[in-house]
Parts: C-alpha cells; structure tokens; sequence
C-alpha cells in the first residue's frame, strides 16, 4: 500500500475543487494533490453544455464545458497536480488520513495538514418522493438524462414529462426539445419554480412547455419501460385534490426535484453538518468543525452559480494555505442564526475579532416581494439589502463589510422583512 | 428441444430443486419468463428466516420451515449468501393478543422451534427500546434469521449451472401436453420442449401450469404485498424482526432490518387480478406507514430509497402443494408457495428434488463441484484486503458505485457468473450497485456501458429489468434526423 | 409589456413601453444590459444556441454552441443545419464546426475539444 503526506488534499476537481486549489497554490503551496473520481477533471460542468456561466467571474458568458476548462488550463499551468479515476474511500478527521483507490495506483493513504471537501452534491431520486406505481424503465434524474445525451450521445427517451422545476429539469427540458424530444410537461409541487426566472422564460415559454404550479406526479404506469403518468392538483397541504388528474402518455419522466450534498466522507470523518443545508457547518473561513478540514462549493450547501462557487472555493483554498502554514486566526465565534424568512444561512458561524469581508448566504423560506433581508447583531442593525423578490429558487447574498465584521460581539441574525 | 428434466420457474424454490437434482446424472433445464431467475417473489419479499412458529403443526408450511430454517446457516456459508440471525418479536398489545401468542408459542413448541417463549413488556422494552411502550408481552423467537432472498436464488441457480443445469430466461410457457411418447411436451413462446420428468415451480404462475396438467384444478390467489425500504442508517431503531399479531392475510407488517443493514417496513396484503402487477399504491404505501406505527409510534419514510411490491402465490386450501402431481406421471410441482416461502426452500428443495430422484432412480454423479467460491465484496474488505484485491485485478480499483462501494470488477463478475446479470436489475441484485441513496443516478450509465461490452451489444440494447425495459431510445444523431 | 431578463440568473422583471413597434421605455432593471435586452427582446428576440453533436471516430459527442445568439425564430432552422453536419475528430474547442448559421453570419464553434 503507497502512503505519502502532502500539505493540502482536495477533494474532488469539479469547479469548487479545481478553484480552492488554485488560490491553495497561488498563496505558495506547492506540496498540494487534488483528487478526482471521474476520467476527467471539471465535474459537473461538463456536462452541462448550456451558455450562461461565469458572467460575474469573467464577465462573459460561457458554456459548462468552456468555464470548467478555464481553470483546468490554469490548474495546469501552475502545475497542480489532479489525479483523476481516483476515488477518496474514507477520511479521517482526527489525523487528517486519506484513503483513496485507482487502478492505477492502487489502495493509497495519504496524510494531508488541511483537506478541503469539495466532492458537490447529488440529486434527489424517486425513492425519496415516495411516488407509487410501477418500477419501470424510462425514469431518470435529470441529470443523468443530461450525461446520457450530453456526454454519450444517447437519447433516454422521446416524450417526456418532468416532474420538479429544478434548473436541471428546466435545461433538460430545452435540450431534449432541441435534440427531437417531445417535453410534454414540466410539473411543480409547489406554488412557484424552484428554478431561475431565465430558465422557466428560455427554456419553457421560448418551446411552449407548460408549467403545471402545485401539481405532482400521483401514478406511474408501465410494466418494463414507462407508458404514462398521472398528474393531479394539490392543495395548501401539497396533498393530490381529487378529479383534478391529468394523463399523460409519455416514455421518459425526468426528475429535478433537488440536490442534496454529498457528505458521506465529511461525515465518516465526523464534521458537524447543518440538518438545513445538509452540508458542514463551517466559519467565515469555511473551515468546518474539525480544523484543518474545510468545505466548500455544492457539497457545502447548493448554489446556482458556479460563479458564487468559484469564489466561495477560492476563500477555501486561501483559509487553507493560511491553516498550513500556522497564520489562520482561530478562537472564539459568534454563531449566525436564521431569522424569520431565512433558511440555513452560510456560513455559522463568525470567528470574532477578525475584519474581513464575509459573505452571508441563505436560502428565503418562501417568496417575498419588495422585501428586505436585514442582519443584526445582538439587536444592532449591521446591514441591509432591498430586492424587489426573495424566492427560495434563488440564494440570496448579503455581504458584510470588513469594518462591520471587526466589531461584531454578539450573535449575529438575518432576517427577510415584508415591506 | 430435449431435455430429461424440465423444471418451470426460476425462482427461490425452482432453483432450489434444480440443484438438488444436478447432483444426479440427467439432463435439466430451468425456463422462466422472467429475464433473470429470481424475477417474481424471490426479489421481493421480507427476507425472514421464519422460526417456524406461525404455521399450524402438521401442515407442510410447518415442516418445512423449520426444516428450511434449520440448513440455512450452513448452507449460507456453502453458497456464500448473506445470513444474519437476530431473532424476532411478535408484538401484543392487549389480552386477546396474548391468547394468540400463546397459540403461537405451544405452535412453535410442538413445530420443533428453539426457544420461543412469551415476555414481559419490561423484557420487550429492555430488548428493543424503541418499541411502542403499549405493547403489553411479545413472542420472542431467537432464531428468526434474516437472508437476501434474490442472492440466495443466485447461488442456488450458479451452483446448479455448474453442476450442468440449463438455463433458458425470457421464455415463457403456453402449454403443456402429454404426447403420444410419453413425453411431456412443453411450448414457450420461443420454442418447443420435450422433456421426460416435468417440475412445476411456476410461483403465480403454478395454479395454471398445474391446471394444465391436472383436472383437480387449484387455484392460486395473487395477494401483493407493498413494502418500504430505507437507506442503512448509523444506528437502526431495532435489532431484530419486529413483527405484529398474524391476520388470516398473513403475518401482518414488520419492521425489520434487512440482512444488507437496511430497514424494512412491510408488507401490506391485497388480493389483486393480475399475478405480475407489482405497482405500489398510495393506499397500500399508507396502509403500511400507519401500520408500523403500532410497533414503531416514531415509524418515518424519510431515507426511503425505494417502495417495491411482492406478489404471493396463495393456494385457496393454505398450505403448500408440494409432491407429484396427482393422476400423472413423471409430473411434481410445488404450488402455493408463500411465506414462509423463503425459509422452506432448501427443504422443498432437497423434499422434492429427492423424490423425483427416487421415483425416477436417477443415478448420483461421481463428482458434484462445489459452488464457486464467493469473493468477499469490496465495501466488506478492509483495507489491506481491498489492496490486495486491487494488486491482483486493476478493475478492483474503479469504483463506479459510489453510495454503495462496488467496483468495476465485482460488476463484471457479476454478469460472468454461471448464471450472470444481462440487466441493469440483475447488476444491481448481485452487487448492491445503484441500490443506495442516489438510486443508480451517478452508477447507471457506466453499469449500462458495462453490460454492454460484456454481452456484446449496443447500449441501446441494454435493459433495466428484460423486454422493452429498454435504458435509451437511440443515439442523438438518430434523433436529430428524426427530428427533422 | 412585462418581460424577464435572461441576461443572468437574477432574471429582472422588466416593463417595457412600445409605441408603433418601437420601445420607448425599459423600467425594472438593474443594469444596462437588461434596457439593450429588453429593446431586442421586444422588436427581434435572439437566443444563443447550445446542442451536441455525433463525432466520427469519437465515443463522445461534441458540444457547441452559436457565438452570439441568433434569432429565435431561427432556433429549429439551426438545429436542422446542425443535424447535417458531419465532423470527424479531432476537434478543437473553439474551432467553427458550421460557418454562418442559416445566413446570419453567426458561426457555430466546438465548445469542448474531442479526440486526440
């Protein structure tokens, strides 16, 4: 069995891997090893082959692919090594232990003085919705009908009703339309979208796609591949409103019904998680419970940028340079706690006394028009943020400015306020 | 086609009988409609070793369950199948409760089980804390064990394809006569068989392989039972088989762990029209959540991974029909074979596969092969065994089901075994690839692309579960032009 | 007439103001990107295109997409150009796998490179 120690293991090479370990490098680390379990390096990116990434970061608008070779080049280019078909086993959150296997290398332990978690999240299946009917073919989360097409080249079926209105769901309802499928449907449980604005417009309304709000999937019907659902209306209590049924024939159902980060290794390796977020509870830093251990990107809590990714990594990977090399300020915290309006707000927690820049991010609770987000600390108002929507398809940011963040002695609250 | 024996059903109970026979010099051939042997209630059932203390003494159901139960340890450790043995309760919650379950203790007394006996409430509590605190005393049943009903079906039919049982899957029968030659002749939808010794172990499907052959007709009734089944979890909330008063529809709903660490809330019981309609139903799916609440008041679906449904084959008369087939030669059957299905069937097998052997005065085999020898699965291994196993073979070292630790190497194994995985379900049944928390999302292209080089043929033939299950409707160059 | 911005994510409700078929005001948005939007939007909506295409000689089909968007109403004509293209690897990202789309003078270039 190989072993070998390195200052700084990523886990992963999506984009918030890929990014940490760019700003882990630029701050001087060189002894510094990422980690990816698929052939190639990029993660989820490439195979999302829509335009609309990276227009913060780059200020221009690139395909997954484009934005996730971006920092591949640069990974390459500053000679960060990425080890790919490698797929990390456990980790030890005491001695910072690695266990990873490859055919090519075999079962390998490494040691590492600070590993950032960066392994993204997963979606939600069918199982988890309880849906009843038959267990037949044709039923797939969204994206892995979109690796099927994208990736391989494979069409998973030809009429297709999706039920959830995640952004995946909505950009697999315009892919499969433009590769010849026929999207008969795109069915939501709730009373609004948990999708961009921009996708329901570009990918519903531009192909005539309707939107069923407060509906859900109550029948799956086909013995070996799918022949139909049934669709009903639900009431305030998400419950099926009799009479209200609507068949359709179709032979693919997509699900995009939520991502779900993929802690299992954070949590053999015994970080604290969020039961809000589903991933660790971290600091301003993005260090978790354990020292040395930090997360961050979608296994941290789920984005719909990959611009706030990249960023939310980069902060990672500097924590975690400093962490190596004995300058990361420790000590007290302050927590942070969800207010009315406000669900699983990261980062936790604030280390006290330090003054730099912290971006808050949440989740809204429900849809508030023309409403503010405003954050206290200890009753004291420190910041505040109008938007003329809050909607819990889209995570909210507000950011607290270094000065604001030196003098914080108190718990600090965020709250969504009607106007 | 000719073959000396024909055996009808690949289930539990087929396969079961195939391999007893295979120690014997004949020719046999399983056939089953199914895409893979273990297609009907062998996949989807509770799992239990039944102690064998429900059954009325006397009947076959009694003696062979706890005969079943009895050979199971070592003959899990022989085929390399799962096998735990945690014990089981039978809850009671009132006066009239306990009557029954001392009904059921005299039952399992005279049926020939070990320990059971009644306890207290406090002992229940003290056993399974998280018990609805109501119950009043429960049965207790030490050797209530618990199995993979499909993977013993697996080593059951490699075991028998070694010793040089055939295999024929996806064909189904549509008649049997009795020809002029004293054969049996048997039409599929594929094909014509002849066959000297016919065995009937067609599940649901028994009473009308049965009916063809027999003017004592049986009639099966179809009763399907809904299940849950949770993800493995850090702490289960019980130990052992938790089961509630018995109904004249069966055992009532359990919960259970599963032999894989799962948790198991189930079944529902409904008699239905068709034998292969194994849709779940909100109602059934209500029926048992509700129902586990009697046992487990904090009983919750979340961590479900998947709702599935078994049908039972019920024999209007109860019991078991198990022998030769009445008013015809060269004819057996095992009819009726419901819970306590699973726990019987090394003894139905071994009942049957021995009769027809000394009706018949079939010839033992000089030399019987041993079943394969099962390699233990990677996510079992500890580390030093994982790299070994990876210095041995390469494919060891790509993991490709990631929720539950399955290797490139083990899914090919799977689909080379003597009687080896041609689907997706097959996979998954064999190796646990794409039965955790994400459900095949990540695992299922790479397991497709596998099967496919495996067996040769274009992703676009690969299946989920046999026939039209197909996994993708063409390439997208195909669709483009379709499309235009 | 009320319309939302798809420049990004934050997707702006905007009201636009016609008069003869010409915009005479934009209201709602939060930068200027979303006034040009709302101005195309209303008179010539445009759409970049994304789609992947079979390769020869690759396992893997290439993604593409149209350098800048073209109009929507051209969306279908596109794909059908799309589906007679005939590539064979390797390609580079970036390099034009179809020249001048339908005769808008947009190009249709590799997103990702495939092939040796």
């Amino acid at each position: 069995m190989n072993s070998k120690c390195v200052d700084i293991l990523v886990i992963g090479a999506g984009p918030a891997g890929l990014a940490a370990a760019i700003a882990a490098k630029e701050d001087g680390i060189d002894n510094l090893l990422v980690l990816e379990r698929e052939h190639n390096p990029g993660g989820i990116l490439r195979q999302c082959i829509h335009n609309g990434f990276g227009l913060h970061r780059f200020k221009e608008e690139l395909t997954g692919p484009e934005y996730a070779q971006r920092d591949i080049d640069r990974a390459r280019e500053m000679g960060i090594e990425i080890q790919t078909d490698t797929t990390v086993l456990s980790v030890d959150g005491k001695t910072h232990t690695v266990t990873c296997v490859s055919s090519a290398h075999g079962v390998e332990i490494i040691t590492a003085k600070a590993i950032i978690l960066a392994m993204g999240c997963r979606e939600r299946p069918r199982g988890a919705l309880g849906t009843p009917g038959t267990r037949c073919a044709g039923i797939y989360s969204a994206g892995t009908a979109q690796k099927f097409v994208n990736l391989e080249g494979y069409m998973p079926g030809k009429r297709v009703v999706i039920l959830g209105s995640g952004d995946i769901g909505l950009i697999m309802a315009r892919r499969m339309t433009l590769q010849g499928a026929k999207v008969l449907a795109c069915v939501e449980l709730m009373p609004f979208s948990s999708g961009l604005n921009r996708n329901i417009v570009q990918c519903l309304n531009d192909y005539d796609i309707p939107l069923y709000l407060s509906h859900t999937v109550i029948d799956i019907k086909g013995r070996e591949r799918l022949t139909g659902v049934t669709v009903a209306k639900v009431d305030a209590n998400r419950q099926p409103i009799p009479g209200s049924e609507i068949e359709f024939d179709c032979d693919t159902l997509l699900l995009s019904v939520g991502l779900i980060p993929e802690n299992e290794l954070s949590e053999g390796a015994g970080v604290k998680l969020s039961p809000l977020t589903s991933g660790a509870e971290v600091d301003d830093v993005l260090q978790t419970n354990l020292p040395g251990i930090f997360a961050c990107g979608n296994v941290l809590h789920v984005h719909d940028l990959v611009d706030h990714v990249s960023n939310e990594s980069f902060r990672a990977g500097h924590a975690a340079a400093a962490y190596v090399r004995g300058q990361l300020s420790g000590g007290d915290t302050l927590d942070v706690r969800d207010g009315d309006g406000v669900r699983g707000t990261v980062p936790q927690r604030i280390r006290k006394g330090v003054s730099e820049e912290v971006d808050l991010m949440f989740r809204p609770s429900g849809v508030f028009r023309n409403a503010t987000c405003i954050v206290t600390c200890g009753g004291r108002e420190i910041a505040r943020k109008k938007a003329p929507i809050f909607t819990p398809g889209e995570m909210a940011v507000v950011k607290l400015k270094p000065e604001i963040v030196a003098g914080l002695d108190d718990t600090v609250t965020v709250t969504i306020e009607r106007s | 086609m000719y073959t000396d024996i024909l055996i009808i059903g690949a289930g539990v109970t087929g396969c079961a009988v195939a391999r007893v026979l295979s120690r014997y010099e004949a020719g046999i051939t399983v056939i089953d409609r199914g895409a893979d042997v273990a297609e009907g209630a062998s996949k989807a059932n509770s799992g239990i070793v039944h102690a064998g203390f429900d059954a009325h003494p006397g009947t076959l159901k009694a003696k062979l369950n706890v005969e079943g139960a009895k050979m199971y340890p070592a003959l899990c450790e022989e085929l390399g199948v799962p096998y735990s043995q945690p014990g089981a309760l039978v809850l009671g919650f009132s006066e009239e409760d306990r009557q029954t379950l001392k009904t059921l203790v005299r039952q399992g007394e005279e049926n020939g089980v070990p320990g059971v006996r009644l306890i207290e409430r406090d002992e229940v509590l003290a056993m399974e804390p998280n018990t609805n605190p109501e119950v009043v005393c429960a049965l207790y049943a030490p050797t209530s064990g618990l199995t993979s009903p499909y993977e013993m079906t697996f080593a059951l039919a490699d075991h028998a394809a070694v010793n040089g049982a055939k295999f024929r899957l996806n064909e189904e029968v549509e008649g049997v006569t009795k020809g002029q030659d004293g054969l049996w002749h048997v039409t599929t939808d594929k094909d014509e068989h002849t066959c000297k010794i016919l065995v009937n172990c067609a599940g649901v499907g028994a009473a009308t392989i049965h009916n063809m052959m027999s003017s004592d007709l049986l009639h099966i009734i179809d009763r399907r039972g809904q299940y849950y089944l949770l993800d493995r979890m850090q702490t289960l909330p019980f130990r052992m088989t938790m089961f509630q008063c018995p109904t004249k529809m069966g055992k009532g709903v359990l919960v259970s762990p599963t032999v894989h660490g799962n948790l198991l809330l189930g079944p529902s019981a409904e008699d239905i029209e068709d034998e292969l309609d194994t849709s779940t139903t909100a109602e059934g799916l209500k029926f048992v959540l509700d129902k586990c609440r009697l046992t487990w008041p904090k009983a919750t679906t979340r961590g479900t991974i998947t709702n599935f449904s078994g049908i039972r084959a019920h024999e209007e008369k109860g019991d078991f029909v198990i022998g030769a087939v009445g008013g015809q030669e060269n004819a057996y059957e095992t009819v009726g074979i419901e819970s306590p299905g699973l726990s019987a069937a090394p003894a139905i097998g071994e009942m049957v596969g021995e009769l027809i052997a000394r009706e018949q005065g079939l010839v033992k085999k000089g030399q019987i092969v041993p079943p394969i020898a099962r390699k233990k699965p990677f996510h079992a291994m500890t580390t030093e065994e994982r790299a070994e196993a990876v210095a041995e073979n390469p494919l060891y070292g790509n993991l490709v089901c990631r929720c539950e630790v399955v290797t490139e190497a083990e899914i090919r194994e799977a689909i080379r075994r003597p009687v080896g995985a041609t689907t997706i379900d097959g996979v998954k049944r064999r190796t646990r690839a794409g039965m955790g928390r994400c459900q095949g999302g990540f695992c299922s292209p790479r397991v497709a692309e596998i099967i496919s080089e495996e067996l040769h043929i274009p992703m676009t033939e690969v299946t989920k579960c046999g026939g039209t299950s197909r996994l993708l409707v063409g390439t997208i160059h195909d669709a483009m032009k379709e499309g235009c | 007439m009320e319309i939302t911005c798809i420049n990004c994510p934050v997707g702006c409700r905007l009201s636009v103001t016609l008069e003869n078929g010409q915009v005479t005001s934009v209201t709602g948005n939060t930068c200027k990107r979303g006034e040009i939007y709302a101005r195309q939007e209303c008179v010539d909506p445009q759409r970049m295109v994304t789609a992947v295409i079979p390769v020869a000689g690759s396992a893997m089909p290439l993604s593409v997409k149209t350098r800048t968007p073209i109009p929507k109403k051209l969306i279908d004509e596109c794909m059908k150009a799309l589906s007679a293209v005939e590539i064979a690897a390797p390609v580079k990202a970036g390099s034009v796998v179809l020249a001048n789309v339908c005769g808008t003078g947009v190009d249709i270039i590799a997103t990702k490179s495939v092939g040796a």
